[in-house]
């Protein structure tokens, strides 16, 4: 398989009053077409603003890319001119967000709002779109679509509108669908109605998928491999299975102590991570992790350690201990 | 509208009311009013947001209530509290050996009742007032209640403050300069300042990021132990509520559908919405995740304004019966070893 997306050194910054906010900092990673590549991290950690950035979807001001490289299929996403970079948002890359209501339109029906993709990208006329856009609701199981596409927004539950999103982002048989937390928001049985139908629609047309989550169980179900962010950098970056079975740096292994599981055997006591993530404005000039620590040593708080391979060229983490790290 | 039947109790719901029950609920109801026009309000329906319910908290246990939004988990706490007055039902909380009904409880009474019950919030941001600091947000307590005044005040304050892990240094500081997980423990350090014995924490770690989240939840446990604390925790997260509770409930469209304990409930789940709760929960390990069925419930929760007749999970139940499940409201029973469940088609004897 070939390789879809290669993110190079990508730095995203915020210009604040307070200050400026490293969002982003030397964020490398390539996705091949059909992966399913899971992002994992906590609030602000910037794996949405990570996303948002190869969508180029970033408000400016107060953000700003400053420096990077985004290939998309052969062509760098940066240094498109707008028109460009809309015929591939949607088109060829299409993104789903956490909350489905704030990304529909209230005022317009849900045939207006996915004929309006099919329209403008396959140039469809309105009753090919129609047509179309049923098809497309039937797809993603929504119950009577030829009555419910002339409905709007309010009128579906919260599963349903993300059904309705999903259905949007088909539309245009996109090869990279990023999903930023998208069953975050709904409940349990609801979100494993949509992470059935993902994984389903996933082998049907071949795209490619990145996921954006906080959930490490959503993640062992669906992904391929695994990147972990903290405070705007990759810290480990591993096939799923290693990523659970050893994980070489703090943080990740961190996260997997943390969390009670369903399938918990004994009642143990959790383990939290201790203290809180650092300042971005301010940012340490060691690892973003050492105050947290419990492996670090003064070169941590010295000198940032850069993602390397470990056991495997698949399996990187930053971390300068990362042989000490075990689960 | 279709008979809507509220959920029938077998006569002693939950575990029976003995010597170390703190909380006892009987026939529990809130129905939120539906109305119609803008000067005279016609009432022309409800929403019934918890129906029916009979369980019994014991003293220094955990009780998990879980279930999906709009399933009345929360509302049900904030009934024991008084804070919703419940339409139908009695909420017993033993005082001096008696137990005594909050519901029938006015004015001065309930007022010192609620010393002994506190709550901690889902939301540490709404929660906490941003005009006061957090020395006097957590004294007010104690000054409502008429405990400690002034300086004795401000001194439980700094040893409260210690008790949940912040530094008392920070008493004149304002919520907003504090972090998600460090607000939540203000909210239980002022839940704690009247020494209550029953905590109702309803969604206390959901706003929170996983790492944080432990923290919270282990700072529960350790306050449980040395303050001897009886909670209701409600969460919809059932893996926090598998660590930390000794009995769970699982509620369902204003119903308690199974009420077990903790091991039982998630090692032997009978009640079909139980088992489908729990197959779609995803367990964070990629080699159990390849191998595991799940059960994909079809549809959505039906509004509890007109909760389906019969058993309300049977619109989406993958083994209903017609004829059955559809006409016929399940009891509420205990099918062996204190294993409640409702469900028409669980054999008697099967807990």
């Amino acid at each position: 398989m070939g390789t879809l997306l290669d993110v190079k050194n990508l730095n995203t910054r915020f210009y604040t009053q307070d200050g400026v906010v490293n969002a982003v900092n030397d964020v490398s990673f390539t996705l091949d077409e059909g992966e399913t590549l899971a992002v994992v991290g906590e609030s602000g950690s910037g794996k949405s603003v990570t996303m948002l950035s190869v969508m180029r979807l970033i408000a400016s001001p107060p953000g700003r890319i400053t420096s990077g490289e985004i290939m998309f299929d052969g062509r760098d996403l940066l240094k498109l001119d707008d028109d460009e970079i809309r015929q591939i948002r949607g088109n060829r890359i299409a993104m789903i967000f956490q909350d489905p209501m704030t990304s529909l339109n209230p005022v317009l029906t849900i045939n207006q709002q996915i004929s309006e993709v099919l329209q403008l990208h396959l140039g469809m006329d309105k009753a090919a779109a129609k047509r179309r856009a049923i098809e497309l609701l039937e797809k993603v199981n929504i119950p009577e679509a030829a009555r419910r596409v002339d409905d709007y927004p309010h009128q579906f539950s919260g599963g349903m509108r993300q059904r309705v999103m999903i259905a949007m982002m088909l539309a245009a048989n996109p090869q990279l669908l990023i999903a930023d937390e998208p069953t975050t928001a709904l409940d349990v049985t609801i979100s494993a109605q949509i992470l059935d139908l993902v994984k389903r629609l996933k082998k049907e047309v071949g795209m490619a998928v990145i996921w954006i989550t906080h959930d490490l169980g959503v993640v062992a179900g669906m992904a391929d491999r695994v990147i972990v962010m903290y405070a705007g950098r990759i810290v480990e970056q591993a096939p799923v299975g290693e990523l659970y079975a050893s994980p070489r740096h703090p943080y990740a292994l961190g996260l997997l102590k943390s969390i009670p599981r369903l399938d918990e055997i004994r009642k143990e006591k959790l383990e939290p991570i201790e203290g809180l993530p650092p300042d971005l404005i301010n940012y340490p000039t060691g690892c973003p992790f050492a105050p947290r620590c419990p492996y670090a040593i003064q070169k941590c708080l010295e000198e940032r350690p850069p993602l390397a391979p470990t056991t495997s060229t698949k399996h990187l983490s930053a971390c300068w201990r990362w042989q000490d790290v075990k689960r | 509208m279709a008979s809507q039947v509220s959920q029938p109790q077998a006569a002693t719901s939950g575990a029976a009311s003995s010597q170390d029950t703190l909380v006892s609920i009987r026939g529990l109801k809130k129905y939120f009013p539906i109305t119609k026009g803008i000067i005279f309000q016609r009432h022309v329906g409800d929403i019934k947001a918890v129906d029916g319910l009979s369980f019994d908290i014991k003293k220094g246990e955990t009780l998990g209530m879980v279930g999906e939004s709009g399933c009345g988990k929360s509302t049900t706490g904030r009934a024991i509290l008084q804070l919703h007055k419940p339409t139908a039902g009695e909420v017993l909380f033993r005082d001096n050996g008696q137990m005594v009904d909050l519901v029938k409880m006015k004015g001065e009474d309930l007022r010192k009742m609620r010393r002994r019950i506190q709550m901690i919030f889902q939301d540490p941001y709404a929660s906490l007032n941003p005009r006061m600091t957090v020395g006097n947000i957590i004294a007010e307590p104690l000054e409502v209640h008429g405990i400690l005044k002034g300086k004795a005040a401000q001194e439980r304050v700094q040893e409260l403050l210690q008790v949940v892990g912040l530094n008392p240094y920070f008493v004149n500081r304002y919520p907003h300069e504090f972090s998600g997980g460090q607000r939540q423990r203000i909210g239980v350090a002022r839940a704690l300042a009247v020494n209550p014995d029953f905590i109702v924490c309803d969604e206390p770690i959901s706003a929170l990021d996983v790492s944080i989240q432990a923290q919270v939840i282990n700072l529960l446990e350790d306050l449980q132990a040395q303050f001897d604390l009886t909670y209701l925790f409600i969460s919809h997260d059932l893996s926090a509520v598998r660590h930390i509770s000794d009995r769970v409930a699982v509620m369902y469209l204003g119903w308690i559908v199974e009420l077990a304990d903790r091991d039982t409930m998630y090692r032997n789940p009978l009640h079909p919405y139980t088992k489908a709760l729990l197959s779609a929960v995803p367990i964070p390990d990629p080699a159990i995740e390849a191998k595991r069925e799940r059960i994909i419930l079809t549809g959505d929760v039906p509004s509890p304004a007109r909760p389906p007749a019969g058993c309300r999970f049977h619109t989406r139940c993958p083994i209903a019966q017609k004829g059955l499940c559809d006409v016929q409201v399940p009891e509420f029973r205990n099918v062996g070893n204190n294993h409640f469940v409702a469900c028409h088609l669980v054999p008697d004897g099967a807990g």
